[in-house]
């Protein structure tokens, strides 16, 4: 449970759990397509810098993985550090997981 | 009173450039005049051909390549143009084996599209889809 601070720090901030729900949305954004869909859809006024520091702490706790592609660079939502959440307080009526 | 004539995009190929903004964008081509070292190479719309050209550019600046590979990393545009129809465009240009960073993304007011113009930038394509601000 050692990375749990940094998984539940990142989950805290609402302008990235607004990230990871556009990242739901549409898996593999650039950095502007992700600056663009915060503005234009959620009127947020965060400036580039900062929306690059909320993805490097997405990032951090696992949630977010960089793919560099050619000169370009995309950004993939990875839920798999969540599953801790779910391990540790399981849900009781949760069907068995085969 | 004061005009916008000519806007440019730095380009890392003229001819290069030439050919992919006339045969996959449609633009046409307006001037080709030598210009020292490069050429003067201008393009418009077919929907306006004495309207605002577009200068085929050269980036032989040193600190235009830096400038550029920084924003195609991040996948920021520093052109847009115009169009009746993103989806349509992206459509049309995928087939014709252009690259989009941003397939068509719909903003509510906007619909855009960011392509790779194969000579160093992010183009992004714009469709305005109202114009009563809401």
């Amino acid at each position: 449970m050692a990375d749990d601070p940094v998984l539940f720090k990142a989950i805290s901030d609402p302008t990235r759990r607004l990230i990871l729900d556009e990242l739901t949305e549409r898996d593999g954004q650039t950095l502007f397509e992700i600056c663009g869909r915060l503005s234009m859809k959620h009127g947020l006024g965060s400036s580039r810098q900062a929306i690059s520091q909320h993805l490097a702490v997405l990032e951090e706790a696992g949630l977010v993985i960089t793919r560099r592609e050619g000169r370009y660079k995309f950004h993939h939502i990875d839920t798999r550090p969540l599953h801790s959440i779910s391990e540790r307080w399981p849900m009781t009526r949760e069907e068995p997981r085969s | 009173m004061i005009r916008i004539h000519v806007t440019s995009v730095l380009v890392d190929d003229q001819a290069k450039a030439l050919e992919f903004y006339t045969e996959k964008l449609g633009f046409i081509k307006k001037t080709d005049l030598p210009a020292g070292e490069a050429r003067w190479l201008t393009v418009v719309s077919p929907a306006a051909p004495d309207g605002v050209e577009l200068l085929l550019e050269p980036d032989t600046h040193p600190a235009a390549r830096a400038f550029k590979e920084a924003l195609v990393a991040d996948g920021m545009p520093y052109t847009q143009f115009a169009v009746d129809d993103v989806q349509a465009e992206y459509e049309r240009l995928t087939a014709l084996g252009v690259t989009f960073t941003q397939p068509p993304t719909d903003y509510g007011m906007v619909v855009v599209a960011v392509l790779d113009d194969t000579c160093g930038n992010l183009i992004q394509l714009v469709q305005l889809t109202s114009t009563d601000g809401g």
